[in-house]
């Protein structure tokens, strides 16, 4: 069972330079139970995504064509009334920065009560119901911690709090937008195994948004890899890790510091830089950065299946 | 919460007695000799002299200003030069009716000031949103003595709507306050302008932050988003700028109660001042001032009472 299917999504944003194509024919799929991760540099549309899934884009942004299958149900034929009853019940999201997505004067109770505003139970009952939550995130004494403000947490705590919110109604899929970026390398792990074990006790879907690949390694089943608003590879985290067939994502690959082995002054970069997305190229997005550029490059490239559910957007794909 | 409290009372204590320091520096530097003054031209030179050292003003300016200081404190304002009674009472008497007139100012501008700001931000763009911000720049730009004149010829004289002067009968508080419509119109107006602008522009601020699309991918509905969620940050600023507007609030009332004939401190200081009663004026001025500093006080602890994140700085 496929949780979210998008086919062939185009979002644009008008601008005073021009009408910007941020997405351009996007598509992918999280099944059931599984962990999705997205990869790609700043700006690659990651974030356009999610504001596109969320029905959230600004008011100069619009999806030109293509679907969002969420449960059945073509997200960009929804009306705004039932996009936000699915927000926060059937999909939810955690943020980046922990401090910034809490609303400062408000009560961390309060606050999850709020959230079960739909849910018709009663006060005590919705306050119950929080503190259960908190306590399953391990935040220590929850019930003193609902009459506390996000300030009051560290980093860490109030990104458990986050969680804590975005799964309490039991979502079919859990949007995670670079969750752990924003904390410290010990936090980041005990976060990701959080996230790992909340996962497998509401049974839902994640897509997990980053640019940490040993994250993505770590954590996530399925990998998409985005380039300047496109879907350049996806396939399982074993292929797409073990053969990548894009040479963006093995350039991407070649990049993590993580991989390097031995000492070096100056770490690996991809010359050149994202293109200007009111100007498209005709053809291949990474062709003027890539090193096996050939002339087919000029054309669009096809989605190539190289294996069951690898798929690369490369015309030397093809050829392998 | 405690000690905030505490360390902005001792503020408050040093900013009254530097402005006794000042309105002591006034009175002295003002030219002619008070006692002068108060006993006319027929007066002989020896009740002068009398007069002179009764007042203290035989003595050395820091004494003087001791004795002024120290007295204040006491509650001790020296007496009305006219009637002869203890200028602390005669202020206090006043006072109410003064303080009658700032709330119902404050009360106008707040209730008309924060929808409409909050309203012209949500629409922002709109017809509606320029009507907003074209009004609120008319009611900054006129001057409170008048539209306090225009009340008073509109809702008054031509459609006789509502009492033109006094303050309402005693006793009665459903009279005090149909008396209190006009003139707390005229203090508060310009102030709806003042407040719609502010709050506009701090939920335009507050609507572009990340907790509001947090909350809003939470799909909680817009009307909590923009009330429970935006405006209770949006309206901080505005409860700071409104202590600081009792000042100016303070200075229209005078303006109001002489216009509509109410009493008031504003009308008290305004008779003294003709009839050159300087401890009156002495008096009103640093009981205005004190009233001035206390408030600003309160608006402080509001917002610390509003937001947790001021509240636990302290």
């Amino acid at each position: 069972m496929t949780v979210l299917a998008i086919k062939g999504l185009n979002v644009t944003f008008s601008t005073e330079g021009g009408q910007l194509h941020a997405l351009k024919n996007v598509s992918f799929e999280v099944p059931e139970r599984r962990i999705v991760g997205v990869v790609g540099e700043s700006g690659c549309g990651k974030s356009t995504l999610i504001n596109a899934i969320l029905g959230l884009l600004a008011d100069n942004g619009s999806v030109d064509a293509g679907s969002i299958t969420f449960e059945g149900e073509d997200l960009t034929r929804l009306g705004a009334a039932r996009m936000q009853e699915l927000r926060g019940q059937r999909i939810s999201t955690v943020f980046q920065d922990p401090m910034g997505a809490l609303n400062p004067v408000l009560s961390v109770g309060r606050q999850m009560r709020n959230i079960q505003y739909r849910s018709g139970r009663s006060r005590n009952e919705k306050d119950a119901r929080s503190e259960a939550m908190l306590r399953q995130v391990r935040i220590p004494d929850a019930q003193s911690a609902l009459a506390q403000y996000p300030h009051e947490f560290s980093g860490g705590m109030q990104q458990r709090v986050a969680i804590a919110m975005a799964l309490m109604m039991r979502p079919a899929l859990l949007i995670a937008d670079e969750p752990t970026t924003a904390l410290d390398a010990t936090l980041e792990v005990a976060t990701i195994e959080l996230l790992q074990e909340l996962q497998q006790d509401i049974a839902c879907s994640v897509l997990f948004i980053s640019h940490h690949l040993g994250v993505i390694a770590e954590l996530c089943d399925d990998v998409v890899v985005m380039y300047a608003g496109e879907v350049v590879e996806r396939g399982t985290t074993r292929q797409v890790f073990h053969a990548p067939c894009h040479p963006y994502t093995r350039r991407l690959l070649e990049c993590d510091p993580a991989r390097q082995s031995g000492r070096t002054r100056h770490l690996p970069t991809i010359p050149g830089e994202v293109p200007d997305l009111r100007h498209r190229p005709p053809g291949c997005v990474f062709a003027t950065r890539c090193d096996q550029r050939v002339d087919a490059c000029d054309k669009t490239p096809p989605d190539v299946a190289v294996a069951a559910g690898h798929v690369a957007r490369c015309v030397l794909a093809a050829a392998r | 919460m405690l000690r905030y409290s505490v360390k902005r009372l001792g503020l408050a204590l040093v900013i009254v007695s530097v402005a006794m320091l000042l309105l002591f520096c006034m009175i002295y530097l003002i030219p002619g000799d008070p006692a002068a003054v108060a006993l006319g031209p027929r007066a002989t030179e020896a009740m002068r002299e009398g007069l002179r050292i009764k007042m203290g003003l035989d003595k050395p300016v820091w004494v003087q200003f001791w004795n002024f200081f120290s007295a204040a404190w006491q509650g001790d304002l020296g007496r009305d030069v006219l009637s002869d009674r203890p200028v602390a009472t005669v202020v206090m008497e006043q006072l109410p009716y003064t303080l009658a007139l700032i709330f119902g100012g404050i009360s106008w501008s707040v209730t008309l000031g924060i929808p409409l700001g909050c309203w012209a931000a949500v629409e922002r763009g709109t017809v509606a949103d320029r009507i907003v911000g074209v009004l609120s720049v008319a009611v900054i730009a006129v001057p409170s003595f008048v539209v306090a004149i225009y009340a008073l010829l509109i809702f008054a004289v031509a459609l006789r709507w509502l009492p033109a002067i006094g303050a309402g009968e005693p006793g009665d508080i459903g009279d005090q306050l149909v008396h209190l419509i006009l003139p707390s119109l005229a203090v508060g107006l310009g102030w709806v302008g003042y407040i719609a602008r502010m709050v506009r522009a701090s939920m335009l601020e507050v609507l572009e932050s990340q907790h509001i699309r947090t909350a809003r991918a939470f799909g909680l509905p817009e009307r909590m988003i923009t009330y429970r969620y935006a405006l209770t940050i949006a309206i901080l600023p505005t409860v700071t700028l409104l202590g600081v507007g009792i000042g100016q609030m303070l200075s229209s009332a005078v303006f109001a109660e002489i216009v509509f004939a109410r009493p008031g401190v504003g009308k008290l200081v305004y008779d003294a001042i003709l009839t050159r009663n300087y401890p009156l004026v002495t008096g009103a001025v640093l009981v205005t001032t004190i009233l001035f500093v206390l408030l600003n006080l309160v608006a402080d602890l509001i917002v610390g009472a509003l937001d947790p994140r001021v509240r636990s700085r302290l």
